[in-house]
């Protein structure tokens, strides 16, 4: 299987995944997912529900603890140490710093209802990375005028749109100074006339280089942000390439299947 | 559209398209005549009780403000409110040992709630009140040396008996409120760096106080009249207090209704404290800037109900 990677261009890996399963009671999720992402990269990855997708998100930081194989974020084993050849879980105390490395978009955004906006950007940094309030104001200021909602800042969640609500999940990811963005169907539960509002703030963190894994069913997005896609099926990585050519001659006939359907 | 008009299947006449009708909705006599017959009764009802001959009024009036009466009324309130304190804390230590994944926690929660849901109040009281036949000292660790019938006051016992059994249908009702909150909230705080305890304090419980200070409130209302059983352990709360005085003067119905008095006004304030409570806890969860008052609310829900029930008057 290629990679799709250019190896000469010295730029170093900010998410790894090897060999990692997972299994849910005996359904197993993931089989086995090898994965390199790297710096200033943008892979989205696609395929059917079930495929494990999601699950794989939830492993790269460590909401999800695995059964095999191993991750690493920024150089760090994610949930684990080595020590005398085993793999230990680590303490939750060492395991909530490496969360800082990895932020987060849900699908149903699951912004804090009784938070103002500007509460939900800050409480991350503030109340769990013990920044000073008025730096991290600043900042949670700034990335709010980022993506539209600078005039948003005391109101509560309830009050906005799913479009804008989701646009503040992404700004409370940002103030985390993550290494790398996991966005998982982040527009999955919006109404159709506002998914635009958010594809286009992701297109444009995108082009800002900062790293992204996106977990979607938005082929178009796919094509115009996305460096790679990666097509997964039955816990595995079935395809992976450059975006134009994995989009548009699939080699799998599974990925020219779904998508087929998919651009339907 | 054609001007083409459906024909009338049952004869009725066409309707023209030029006109304007005036709706006139449907009245409804019954109604008036089963108010008035609920007042009437109503009314007879009151001029009976206030017109029986057995009644006297008078003395009623006077020991609503004696002093006894007004501090037995204090320790109600001081009772219930200790006593909810109590039960809400074991009440969420055991909510939250009963969602644990550790299955040996999970149980004696469990275990907990079983024993003292499933047994009279009545009777745990007169356990903790009488404990001292079965444990005449209590001894912690060699540090505390305890005689129990001299610690076991009629206020301790009750105290704890009302307390613990509060406990164990608040472990229930919290147990609920937090699994009403989605598993997404615990999620997001994780993803952001929180420990469990963080995501807890802050994010899942304030969220399940919501769906819980209503019931909470209830159990509040249930606890200020079920302290009246401790008169039962002769502690002198506002029941067992008239109860003291009827005894003597034998003006029975008299201090009921002066005991009753008092815990409708007690029960009303905490009505009044309930409201604004929720207010609070609902921040973020009332769509559109101000909130209404309390007056507000009331006319505003009297108004919608008129409505909802079609009413044209």
């Amino acid at each position: 299987m290629t990679t799709g990677y250019d190896l000469t261009d010295g730029r170093t890996d900010v998410v790894e995944l090897h060999g990692v399963s997972k299994s849910f009671g005996s359904t197993h999720v993931l089989r086995g997912v090898d994965l390199h992402v790297r710096e200033s990269e943008v892979l989205c990855v696609l395929g059917p529900s079930g495929a494990g997708k999601s699950t794989m998100l939830r492993c790269i930081n460590h909401l999800e603890g695995i059964d095999g194989g191993w991750i690493k974020v920024a150089g760090q084993i994610i949930g684990y140490e080595l020590r005398g050849g085993k793999l230990h879980e680590l303490p939750e105390r060492l395991i909530r710093h490496q969360r800082g490395l990895s932020g987060m978009v849900f699908q149903h955004f699951n912004l804090f209802p009784h938070f103002t906006v500007l509460e939900n950007v800050m409480v991350g940094p503030v109340e769990l990375q013990k920044e000073p309030k008025a730096q991290v104001e600043a900042r949670a200021r700034g990335f709010l005028d980022r993506v539209g909602l600078g005039d948003k800042v005391s109101a509560y969640p309830a009050q906005l749109s799913g479009g804008q609500q989701q646009r503040v999940a992404i700004a409370r990811a940002l103030a985390m100074n993550p290494k790398v963005l996991l966005f998982d169907e982040p527009t999955s539960a919006l109404d159709p006339e506002v998914v635009g509002e958010v594809l286009a703030v992701m297109l444009e963190l995108a082009q800002e280089g900062r790293t992204m894994i996106v977990v979607t069913h938005e082929v178009g997005f796919a094509r115009e942000a996305a460096d790679r896609v990666a097509f997964m099926f039955d816990g595995r990585i079935a395809e992976i390439g450059p975006a134009k050519s994995v989009l548009e001659s699939p080699r799998e006939a599974r990925t020219a299947e779904f998508l087929a359907h998919v651009l339907v | 559209m054609t001007t083409e008009m459906a024909p009338t299947s049952s004869g009725s006449p066409a309707l023209s398209e030029t006109a304007t009708y005036e709706i006139v909705r449907r009245k409804h006599p019954w109604r008036v005549v089963a108010a008035v017959l609920v007042l009437v009764v109503l009314g007879l009802l009151a001029f009976g009780v206030a017109n029986a001959k057995g009644l006297h009024w008078s003395v009623t009036g006077h020991y609503l403000l004696t002093r006894v009466v007004f501090y037995g009324f204090l320790r109600t309130l001081e009772l219930t409110a200790a006593a909810m304190a109590l039960g809400l804390c074991l009440g969420v230590i055991f909510g939250i040992m009963r969602l644990s994944h550790n299955p040996v926690l999970s149980s004696v929660a469990w275990l907990y709630v079983w024993a003292f849901r499933g047994t009279p109040l009545i009777v745990q009281l007169f356990m903790w009140f009488n404990l001292a036949l079965i444990f005449p000292h209590v001894d912690l660790f060699g540090l505390v040396h305890l005689t129990t019938v001299k610690v076991m006051s009629p206020f301790l016992a009750a105290l704890l008996a009302f307390g613990i059994n509060e406990g164990a249908y608040m472990s229930e009702i919290i147990r609920g409120g937090l699994m009403s909150v989605p598993p997404g909230q615990t999620e997001a705080s994780l993803s952001l760096g929180a420990s469990r305890g963080w995501t807890m304090r802050r994010v899942v419980l304030p969220q399940a106080l919501r769906v819980i200070l209503p019931t909470i409130g209830n159990e509040t209302l249930g606890m200020l009249k079920l302290t009246s059983l401790a008169a039962f352990i002769s502690f002198n709360e506002l029941f067992g207090t008239v109860e003291t005085i009827y005894y003597s003067n034998s003006q029975v119905m008299e201090l009921l209704i002066v005991a009753a008095v008092w815990y409708l006004f007690a029960s009303s304030v905490l009505s009044i404290g309930q409201y604004y409570l929720e207010r609070r806890v609902g921040r973020g969860f009332v769509r559109g800037g101000r909130k209404q008052t309390l007056l507000e609310t009331v006319l505003v829900n009297a108004w919608a109900k008129r409505r909802r029930l079609g009413a044209n008057w």
